[in-house]
């Protein structure tokens, strides 16, 4: 029976099998954070501890950055004293750390990438769900809680149990206008936001294969959307090329150590798989969500269910959905109107993201009733942008033009939705509250869709509307 | 009360509290806002914050606001709660809140990792148990709930079930090492062995 790649990089990190079941998985690569590290960093200073594998440990800074006015002291000052735990925290165990003062701030999924520190064959471990982003390089990247946090500090091992794995193939040519973002949503949609509970996702398929690392990155990045804790693509030619150069990733022949490495992971053509899920692509529009998870999504042409067409353990969520949103049912959800749009996250905040939506935008105007804002990922993703011109692109359509953080994705900063505003975001969760108005909505979709939004005040096809004349 | 030091989790008895709904997310757990702090200390007053207050801070109907609830230490729930971001913030504010254990239809996998961090068993029931629980539960607050998890089972009132929780769960519960970070550094030979054999660790060196 051959191994899929999940098997062969859990083996190799087994440590041992503990009593209670659970397997100990050694960590090669620890992501730290400002909001969920301070109690694990002062969980192992109480017990006499130290970080075991500094140098395999990395922090940023991302959810409390204000993106509009970075001086410090930041003026608020529980996101000032956060601040000040990691650099304490980082400068007491000996762990390098992209701040501020770097040029390689950023959030955390796209710096670990970025710098080549992200490579295939990794586990890595961060206290975020999203870490599941990581998987796009095929390394198995898990999201942990702050007391698992404290773990990997002092042992650079976790206490896990092997969950099963899942093969989706995604086959087929994707229509113009229709990017990972959409593949990914359909994908919850299909699946549900529990169906990938005890799974591991390994994403697979011409159609994932024809997707730069970064489009992989947008669908890894969602897996746990989809209650997928891991999900991961298999290295490829195209891993080995966005690695090559890259500061932190093996230089000379060690890498060409590496890409032998990094090719042994990779899963076989016979690798067994515990299920597989197979979608077509062709047939794919742009999706937006019209509810209160990530799973209630259509595509743009389509209206929103009837609750009697919904399976009755999806009617409950989907009344409070109709409810909150204000939305009815068989509601068409293109001509939705929208207040913010807001591009920007670990979902969708990477160069290419930018650079589609600039493209949408180009000579166009921001609709005279909509907030728009472009927050890019990390500050290279931003340094990128300038150097192809793209904040002016931004800024002369009426989009603020910010500094790297995670933004209005979860509102941990001061960029929040305001009472009832809907969003069109390029984020990843539209639970209710999650952009910082307890009464706040958010309709999820691609970078091309929110820029097209933000033009039109509504939601559009962004297919239609790439056709339209320009006009300034 | 979850101790810093792990201790073993055997049996519980209390009253309960019902939050009824699927797909239950962290967000309505606790919402971010909330996360700006360096300790956990706290948090319990902000559990469910924007589910049971107005933004003016105006009570709206939530099992948290009802007095009749008032001292449960066991936390009723639906299908895959505690979904969303891995936030250990949300089991903690509960914690704060006075929750021991969580009974439910199926949780989210991150969520239960964390609930079983730190000491909390969050065990599942078949859906039809769930609800007649809540039912009772709701009929009278005061019925006293027991879980036993060496017999994997519930006791309500005069109803017994049986409930689920994967074996390791279980397992570190009942020995009390549920709090791993100890029991994964007593194996430091083998996890310096693990790391040797680990060709990335070395920078891909040859020989190393």
């Amino acid at each position: 029976m051959a191994k899929n790649l999940f098997n062969k990089v859990w083996d190799l990190h087994k440590v041992t099998t503990l009593e209670s079941g659970q397997e100990q998985l050694f960590i090669g690569l620890h992501m730290v954070h400002e909001v969920t590290s301070p109690q694990a960093f002062q969980m192992i200073r109480e017990r006499g501890l130290t970080v075991l594998y500094p140098g395999r440990t990395f922090a940023t800074v991302d959810h409390i950055v204000p993106t509009a006015d970075q001086k410090r002291p930041f003026s608020d000052p529980l996101a000032e004293e956060m601040m000040q735990a990691i650099e304490k925290n980082t400068a007491e165990f000996g762990i390098e750390f992209f701040g501020l003062h770097t040029d390689y701030q950023g959030i955390v999924h796209i710096i670990g990438p970025e710098l080549g520190i992200t490579q295939p064959g990794m586990t890595i471990a961060c206290g975020d769900s999203h870490t599941s982003t990581h998987g796009a390089f095929g390394a198995i990247a898990f999201g942990i809680g702050t007391s698992q946090i404290r773990d990997v500090l002092a042992t650079q091992c976790m206490a896990i149990s092997r969950p099963k794995v899942r093969k989706i193939n995604v086959t087929g040519a994707l229509a113009e206008g229709v990017y990972a973002k959409d593949i990914i949503l359909k994908i919850i949609a299909d699946l549900g936001v529990n169906g990938g509970i005890g799974y591991a996702y390994e994403y697979n398929g011409d159609t994932i294969h024809n997707l730069s690392m970064e489009g992989r990155m947008t669908i890894c990045n969602m897996s746990i959307e989809g209650g997928a804790r891991v999900g991961y693509v298999n290295p490829d030619e195209k891993t080995v090329e966005y690695l090559r150069g890259r500061q932190y990733a093996p230089k000379g022949e060690a890498f060409d150590e590496a890409v032998e490495f990094w090719n042994s992971v990779a899963s076989g053509p016979d690798a067994e798989y515990d299920d597989v899920f197979e979608l077509d692509a062709t047939t794919l529009e742009p999706m937006v969500t019209w509810g209160i998870n990530p799973g209630q999504a259509i595509g743009v042409s389509a209206a929103t269910p009837a609750l009697s067409a919904l399976k009755p353990e999806h009617r409950e969520v989907a009344e409070k959905a109709y409810a909150h949103m204000d939305f009815q049912e068989g509601d068409p959800i293109k001509g939705k109107k929208i207040n913010v749009a807001f591009l920007g996250s670990c979902t969708n905040a990477r160069i290419s993201d930018l650079r589609e939506a600039a493209r949408i935008i180009k000579g166009k105007k921001v609709h005279s009733t909509v907030k728009a804002f472009v927050v890019p990922g990390s500050k290279q993703v931003a340094k990128q942008a300038e150097a192809e011109g793209l904040p002016a692109i931004f800024t002369e359509a009426g989009f603020q033009w910010r500094g790297a953080g995670c933004s209005m994705c979860l509102a941990m900063n001061p960029d929040k939705l305001q009472g009832r505003e809907i969003c069109a975001s390029s984020s990843n969760r539209n639970f209710i509250g999650r952009q910082g108005s307890p009464t706040g909505r958010t309709l999820l979709m691609s970078p091309a869709m929110v820029a097209a939004a933000a033009v039109s005040g509504e939601v559009v096809d962004v297919r239609e509307f790439t056709r339209q004349p320009v006009t300034v | 009360m979850a101790a810093t030091n792990s201790t073993a989790v055997k049996t519980l008895t209390g009253t309960a509290i019902p939050v009824r709904g699927n797909d239950i997310d962290t967000d309505q757990i606790i919402p971010a806002r909330y996360m700006k702090v360096v300790t956990f200390e706290g948090l319990g007053q902000y559990a469910f914050r924007d589910v049971r207050f107005a933004e003016d801070g105006t009570p709206k109907p939530h099992p948290f606001n009802e007095e009749k609830y008032n001292g449960a230490s066991i936390l009723l729930v639906n299908r895959n709660f505690g979904c969303g971001s891995s936030r250990e913030h949300a089991p903690q504010a509960l914690n704060k809140a006075g929750i021991l254990a969580v009974i439910g239809e199926s949780f989210a996998e991150i969520f239960a990792g964390n609930c079983t961090a730190m000491g909390i068993p969050a065990i599942a029931l078949a859906s039809e148990d769930m609800l007649q629980i809540m039912d009772a539960v709701e009929a009278d607050p005061t019925v006293n709930i027991t879980i036993d998890l060496p017999s994997t089972t519930i006791t309500a009132g005069s109803h017994r079930y049986s409930f689920t929780l994967p074996p390791a769960y279980l397992n570190s519960l009942i020995a009390g090492t549920w709090d791993s970070t100890s029991v994964l550094l007593d194996n430091l030979n083998q996890i310096h062995e693990t790391a040797g054999r680990l060709p990335y660790v070395h920078g891909f060196a040859k020989g190393a």
